[in-house]
């Protein structure tokens, strides 16, 4: 069991690269707007999509 | 260099022109801003402090040095100048701020600060409002200063600041990114540690070996140890606070548990001696912060709303004078200024237009999303838009004076006496927290008479089994999942009190306008009095209401035919009145009832009824009549019935005429409706039904409903409402699907059935591991079992609330339906 010794320090250290990329992320203002992003990554493709559908139903009722 | 240039030693502001202030610093006379500079700076020397002015510089100097800076900082607010955009003259010496407090981290913290900030003398009110961290205070400028008021809210713990709506952005900021940060720290750490503990309890099971056990131990100490002196240090400072000032909040009992569970588990792992409790302090802080977070989020989403309205005014406005026009900044705008507000632009103060014509939106204030019509002589507000032509206005109130201010002072205060029902809750812990301390002292004051060696073991187990994790948690988790299950549904829950009111509440009362109704006009009927037909009509109308900005007049147009145009000639408008024009040599004229009739004389008669808003007439007679209604929202009849199914009283109270408040009501089903009323009409009509003994929640959207909405117990802002409504509202219906309140209210019931549950489990438990422990029959491994798992049972008996609710997979359905539909399209 003398492998914990090694196991358990390793996992310490992990712990610590974690918590550094967390405070990382909060220095850099990751959390300062939890649901924008979120809507964001819809509102960017939506935008595309309604100037393309605003274009299509005029060939269309050509025909 | 000018005498103007000159700065000031101590804040380096400007020094104004014709100002002989100075302190004698450094055997040199320099120069001073202002009294209050001068009297800090005096200070400071006075108290041989001087060192601080070449300390200063060096921002990085030991934070003693700051303290003097902070005090002068505080000073600065009784600048008059500077007072000007945040203090309120109510005559006299008497003056009114609002001031954003930093450190309320629950209701007993507002208790405190009013209790000791109402000591002092000169200060005449003092209230806080906990959901938006501000306070009201009034006080006496010839018995104490402003400042003298701060440097008092900064020695017992809190930081207060005159309210400022870019600093208050920048403290939520702060409180944000300090709250995320305990949160990693005591989430990560809980994590960690609940692992080596399962090795551990796995290890009591079947047999470990000493070094091992030793050796994870001191791991789990030095994981813990951060999660205690980082994560849970704001419950062992508001719990100092509380003990301070010699009151018993929930604080203290957590950061007891905290404290002394640690302290034990610190003492078993440095004396190979005894049991560790390490698991049970990371969760425990993690689970009370994860719920103070999520309160935290609510509370800035609600004081940012409120905030909108301080931003509703322009920073910059131009000013004319000797027909020069000059931009200045609005703090600096006098009565009797004259003002250009070109299109597009926010009116900067209250005042009467004195040149040009132009419609104006006031919908921020009064929820009326029609522009009014403006004209020399009539008064405007600040805030509202100025839509179409330049208007040259003459300032009559600047700053506080403003009716913007007014309504915000008089919500601020709504808000602040709504009853704290929390604080009760707290008061409980308290005596709870008492009663333990004094069970402990006697089990240990027994244990060392008879088994001396055993007694410091018993004690902690009885310590840490009552703990009152389970207890403290009961509400706020369930709470927290509620809300959270809420806000996702499209309901925002601002107020702690919001849900456990509205479980109670037992009659709905409506706002007709803009809440049942979509609050835009459509044609609903058209009545003829003469040989023409309804369209013929129609198209005059429109005609001859061609150049109106009148919302009716917008309906009419819509409904003309195109094909039929007449050229009006010699068009008068009469606002709020009518319109006259010439057609085709004949006269016609179109307006109220009582327009027409001032036209035609004799020759009207009231043939027309009551409910038909315009009349469209010619010289002689009366043409035809229009009548226009407001279209009721789809989801109103669904959602009353739905109120009604829950066991709900419905009524309906508006401002419209009875005649048309009664055929919404009909249509509804609601049975209780009341028409014509006055904001002031509508509380006394509130306020009787809540003495009838009725818990009443209230739905509205408009500036005018604010006081209702202050006044009924429990009250809900629609979110297309006026920012005021929301800001004064406990919770706000985003999705503005009425059906939502159905929901809600099953939700606020759960809730409260699971509350109730989880008190009494936490209770049960308690009454049972108490005895237990004090005969020393509870290990101490077995109290920390006990205490972590009481405490996981009242969470997952409170996730329960975020499970779907059976009607999901009907919104699911529609969302779809919305979403195919557009792709279609």
């Amino acid at each position: 069991m003398s492998i914990l010794y090694l196991l358990i320090p390793l996992g310490l250290v992990l712990l610590g690269v974690a918590i550094w990329a967390f405070m990382w992320a909060v220095r850099t203002g990751q959390f300062e707007d939890l649901e924008g992003p979120a809507h964001r990554i819809l509102m960017d493709d939506d935008e595309d999509k309604t100037k393309t559908k605003a274009k299509d139903p005029l060939p269309r009722e050509d025909k | 260099m000018s005498q103007s240039e000159q700065s000031c030693f101590h804040c380096g502001l400007p020094v104004p022109t014709g100002s002989h202030f100075s302190v004698n610093i450094f055997d040199q006379e320099q120069p001073m801003c202002c009294p209050g500079c001068q009297a800090v700076a005096q200070a400071i020397v006075d108290n041989g402090l001087q060192a601080f002015y070449e300390h200063r510089t060096e921002r990085n100097a030991l934070s003693r040095s700051l303290i003097p800076d902070e005090l002068a900082k505080l000073e600065l607010y009784d600048k008059p100048q500077l007072q000007k955009s945040f203090v309120h003259e109510q005559g006299g010496t008497i003056k009114q701020a609002s001031l954003i407090l930093e450190g309320i981290v629950c209701a007993a913290c507002v208790w405190l600060s009013e209790r000791h900030v109402m000591q002092l003398p000169g200060v005449l009110e003092f209230q806080v409002n906990y959901s938006t961290h501000r306070a009201q205070v009034k006080w006496d400028d010839s018995q104490i200063k402003l400042s003298q008021i701060l440097k008092a809210i900064s020695d017992i713990g809190y930081i207060a600041h005159p309210l400022d709506p870019n600093r208050q952005e920048q403290v939520f900021k702060k409180e944000r990114a300090a709250a995320i940060r305990r949160l990693a720290i005591a989430g990560f750490g809980a994590m960690q540690v609940m692992m080596l503990a399962v090795a551990l309890y796995a290890g009591e099971a079947h047999g470990m070996d000493d070094h091992i056990k030793l050796f994870i131990r001191w791991v789990s100490l030095l994981i813990t140890t951060p999660v205690l002196l980082f994560a849970a240090r704001p419950f062992f400072t508001a719990a100092w606070r509380d003990l301070r000032l010699r009151s018993l909040g929930m604080d203290v009992p957590v950061a007891l548990a905290i404290g002394a569970a640690y302290l034990a588990s610190l003492w078993a792992t440095v004396m190979q001696h005894g049991e560790v409790y390490f698991d049970s302090v990371t969760m425990f802080t993690f689970f009370l912060l994860v719920g103070r977070f999520l309160e935290m989020t609510a509370r800035q989403r609600a004081g940012r709303a409120a905030e909108e309205l301080v931003k509703l005014l322009p920073v910059m406005a131009t000013r004319l004078e000797n027909g020069q026009a000059t931009l200045v900044t609005v703090a600096d705008l006098v009565v009797g200024d004259r003002v250009l507000v070109k299109p597009g632009e926010s009116i900067p103060a209250d005042g009467t237009v004195t040149d040009g014509s132009s419609s104006v939106d006031e919908s921020l204030l009064t929820g009326e999303s029609f522009p009014v019509r403006k004209s020399p002589g009539e008064q405007v507000v600040a805030g509202s838009v100025n839509n179409e032509s330049p208007l040259q206005i003459t300032v009559k109130h600047v700053g506080q004076d403003t009716t913007l201010a007014a309504i915000q002072r008089l919500l601020e205060r709504a808000q602040t006496e709504k009853p704290q029902l929390a604080r009760l809750a707290d008061r409980v812990a308290g005596y709870f927290v008492f009663a333990i301390l004094i069970i402990a002292v006697l089990v240990g004051g027994y244990w060392t008479q008879v088994d001396p060696g055993n007694a410091f073991w018993v004690v902690i187990a009885v310590l840490v089994v009552t703990c009152p994790c389970a207890l403290s948690l009961a509400t706020p988790t369930a709470l927290t999942a509620a809300t959270g299950q809420l806000t996702k549904e499209g309901m925002l829950t601002t107020r702690g009190h919001a849900l456990e009111t509205l479980a109670r509440a037992n009659h709905f009362i409506f706002d007709k306008t803009g809440t049942l109704t979509e609050g835009k006009l459509k044609l609903a009927n058209v009545i003829t009095f003469a040989e023409f037909d309804e369209q013929y009509c129609l198209n005059l109308a429109a005609a001859l209401e061609q150049q109106s900005e009148h919302p009716i007049a917008k309906v009419l147009q819509q409904s003309a035919n195109k094909d039929q145009t007449f050229a009006p000639q010699q068009i008068q408008n009469q606002p709020g009145m009518g319109m006259q024009a010439v057609i085709n040599d004949q006269r016609y004229a179109i307006g109220s009832s009582a327009f027409i009739s001032a036209q035609l004389g004799a020759a009207f008669e009231d043939i027309v009824q009551d409910d038909y808003q315009v009349v469209l007439a010619d010289s002689a007679r009366v043409i035809a009549a229009f009548r226009f209604e407001d279209r009721l929202r789809t989801d109103a009849s669904s959602a009353i019935q739905k109120l009604l199914q829950v066991g709900m009283k419905v009524s309906l109270l508006s401002g419209d005429r009875q005649t048309e408040v009664n055929r919404i009501a009909a249509q509804l089903g609601i049975v209780h409706a009341v028409g014509g009323l006055t904001p002031a009409g509508k509380l006394q009509e509130l306020q009787e039904i809540q003495q009838q003994g009725d818990v009443v929640a209230m739905v509205g959207d408009g500036i005018n409903d604010a006081p209702v909405l202050s006044q009924a117990q429990v009250s809900i802002a629609m979110g297309e409402g006026t920012q005021i409504a929301q800001a004064s509202a406990d919770m706000i219906l985003l999705s503005n699907d009425l059906r939502h309140l159905a929901h809600s209210v099953e939700t606020a019931r759960r809730m409260r059935r699971i509350i109730k549950q989880n008190l009494l489990w936490a209770l049960m438990y308690n009454a049972v591991a108490l005895p237990l422990a004090a005969m020393g029959w509870v290990a101490p491994w077995m109290a920390a079992i006990g205490m972590s798992s009481s405490s996981l049972i009242v969470v997952l008996n409170a996730i329960r609330l975020t499970r779907a609710p059976h009607n999901r997979d009907h919104a699911v359905a529609q969302k779809m339906k919305v979403l195919t539909s557009e792709v279609v399209n």
